[in-house]
């Protein structure tokens, strides 16, 4: 398939499932609110390491938010409920409790509850106050530029993530910048997450390596760097850089309509923008439980 | 299907119970049963049909017209269904209830929501003395759901209050809030003497200055953005915080009792 002169592999990406929340961070202003959510997402591009992957997801205007102040919800993904109850109370502790002005507040709704506020509050001494307003309970958490408001509970959903796709470009400056194209494109969407550093990764990952310790080691097939070297190389002679994007979503059709968005966003650039190829990663399928088929998503 | 209907035949001189006609304890009884339940009346006990021009089917919506303030009980215990009083309720309206909604267009006299963990009582007119408070004897007043009042309370509102919310767009009489343990109390007109006296938590939010009583401490001016929250689940005429901001003057206190409580009183509107 080709798409504007670029060609669209015929291959999968493999995803798998995850457990997901939003929250709503509210504060004096956007900058505080971003100032918030951007200290709790850091450190949290990959699983692997970071216990949770985690993004700011949009910009909420005041009339939009639970107090009426401007924000910013924010999606955290993580492998298993515990997990995520455990990266929740340790982000929104550390970073969001600590940031002058914040309030903080479920962003969605599900039958498994997450604790938000329900430890935190201890943090009051005593001197926390507990509010039931419309049947959900907040605390208000005395601290020294006030009050930190937060909601008792927020909530889980199955969530997907590790959707993905390739630009395999002849320069990694004409990598960089289709994949900042598709970038913009699909933060403008609901629901999904790009957890790497500006939503781009650079070191795609296969499973296992030589070295027993480790469970992921370097992506070889697309290492410009080892073609002619490693037996599984899938780079041409062309090809001077490739980069990835991965994509966490709160459904299989956000992965899937955010992985077309992208697509598409690289192919408007056409073959003079020295995008070559678009591939994806995958276990052969044997691993991930979700198949996004390039092919299918753009046909 | 009609809702039950239930039409006073003439003023008792009595007090009637009607403890028992909810629509847990109606379900499934046809109105030939319902005109026969025994109610007491006084000391004694009399048909409901003898009391009553009972008509209509659907016992899950009650009506009741009625213009004496003898009727006690009403809606005791609910837990699901409405109940809507075109005229006055005696005492003891919607105690205990857990759940459903009750309606009175008139006034409820003493007792009103007393012990109650659920549901929304509606008012329209005044309430007596006591109004969600604990009855004596009882450790607890409300417990959950919602009480509003759209004229004037009486006194020892919230008396002993632990959850839920009360709500009073008029005036508010001695010793609201007394005792209160948590839960909220809002009152958009004037509040007697006394407000939060020995009051441990909770919340009594005012549009004037309270007379408190001295073991309050003035806790100064806060901006508190809960109000916000709490003022958009609120239905009108409660709303109007809404425009009043998030800035008001605090008092904590009784102080004797732990002191955690707090009186909040939003500036008069110039």
């Amino acid at each position: 398939m080709i798409r504007n002169g670029i060609e669209i592999e015929d291959t999968f990406a493999e995803a798998f499932g995850m457990n997901a929340t939003r929250l709503v961070i509210t504060a004096l202003d956007h900058r505080w609110a971003r100032i918030a959510a951007e200290t709790m997402t850091g450190f949290a591009t990959s699983v692997i390491a970071c216990g949770a992957e985690a993004g700011i997801e949009a910009e909420m205007a005041p009339e939009q938010t639970p107090d009426g102040r401007p924000g910013i919800s924010v999606l955290l993904f993580a492998m298993s409920g515990k997990e995520l109850e455990k990266q929740v109370e340790r982000r929104v502790g550390q970073c969001v409790l600590t940031c002058p002005t914040t309030a903080i507040f479920s962003g969605i709704a599900s039958e498994k509850p997450v604790p938000l506020g329900k430890n935190l509050r201890f943090f009051g001494d005593g001197y926390q106050i507990s509010k039931q307003i419309d049947g959900r309970r907040y605390w208000r958490v005395p601290v020294m530029d006030g009050e930190f408001l937060c909601e008792e509970l927020t909530a889980r959903v199955g969530a997907v993530g590790g959707g993905n796709f390739l630009v395999l470009a002849r320069t990694q400056t004409q990598a960089l910048a289709a994949c900042e194209r598709a970038v913009a494109a699909i933060r403008a969407l609901p629901n999904v997450l790009l957890p790497f550093p500006g939503g781009i990764a650079r070191s795609g990952s296969k499973v296992g390596s030589k070295y027993k310790a480790l469970m992921a080691s370097t992506n070889d097939a697309f290492c410009p760097t080892l073609r002619g070297l490693s037996p599984s190389s899938q780079l041409g002679s062309e090809v001077g850089a490739v980069l990835e994007i991965v994509i966490n979503g709160l459904t299989e059709d956000d992965v899937r309509q955010a992985t077309r968005t992208g697509i598409e966003a690289v192919c408007t650039l056409g073959a003079d923008s020295g995008v070559l190829r678009i591939s994806a990663g995958n276990y052969g399928g044997k691993l991930g439980q979700y198949h996004f088929h390039l092919r299918e998503l753009m046909a | 299907m009609s809702a039950l209907t239930l039409r006073l035949r003439e003023c008792p001189r009595q007090r009637i119970d009607l403890s028992g006609f909810t629509s847990d304890a109606l379900a499934g009884k046809s109105l030939a049963d319902i005109q026969a339940l025994p109610l007491w009346v006084g000391n004694r006990q009399m048909p409901a049909g003898d009391l009553f021009i009972i008509h209509g089917h659907d016992s899950d919506h009650i009506r009741i017209e009625s213009e004496s303030d003898r009727l006690d009980g009403i809606g005791s215990g609910m837990t699901r269904g409405s109940i809507r009083i075109q005229g006055h309720a005696g005492a003891y309206l919607g105690r205990g209830m857990r759940g459903g909604e009750i309606q009175v267009e008139g006034d409820a006299s003493l007792f009103a929501g007393t012990g109650m963990t659920g549901g929304l009582l509606r008012i329209g007119g005044n309430a007596g003395d006591f109004l969600g408070a604990a009855i004596p004897g009882e450790r607890r007043g409300l417990r959950g759901g919602r009480i509003e009042v759209r004229g004037n309370a009486g006194e020892r509102v919230g008396d002993r209050q632990r959850r839920g919310m009360i709500l009073i767009a008029g005036n508010a009489g001695d010793y609201c809030g007394s005792r209160m343990g948590a839960g909220t109390i809002l009152v958009l007109g004037q509040t007697g003497a006394n407000v939060g006296f020995a009051m441990r938590r909770g919340t009594i939010l005012l549009t004037s200055a309270p007379e408190l009583p001295p073991t309050f401490n003035d806790n100064g001016p806060q901006d508190l953005s809960v109000l916000t929250l709490l003022a958009k689940s609120l239905p009108s005429p409660f709303d109007q915080i809404g425009e009043r901001g998030t800035r008001v003057q605090r008092w904590l206190g009784d102080l004797g009792h732990g002191g955690q409580g707090e009186v909040l009183a939003w500036p008069p509107l110039t």
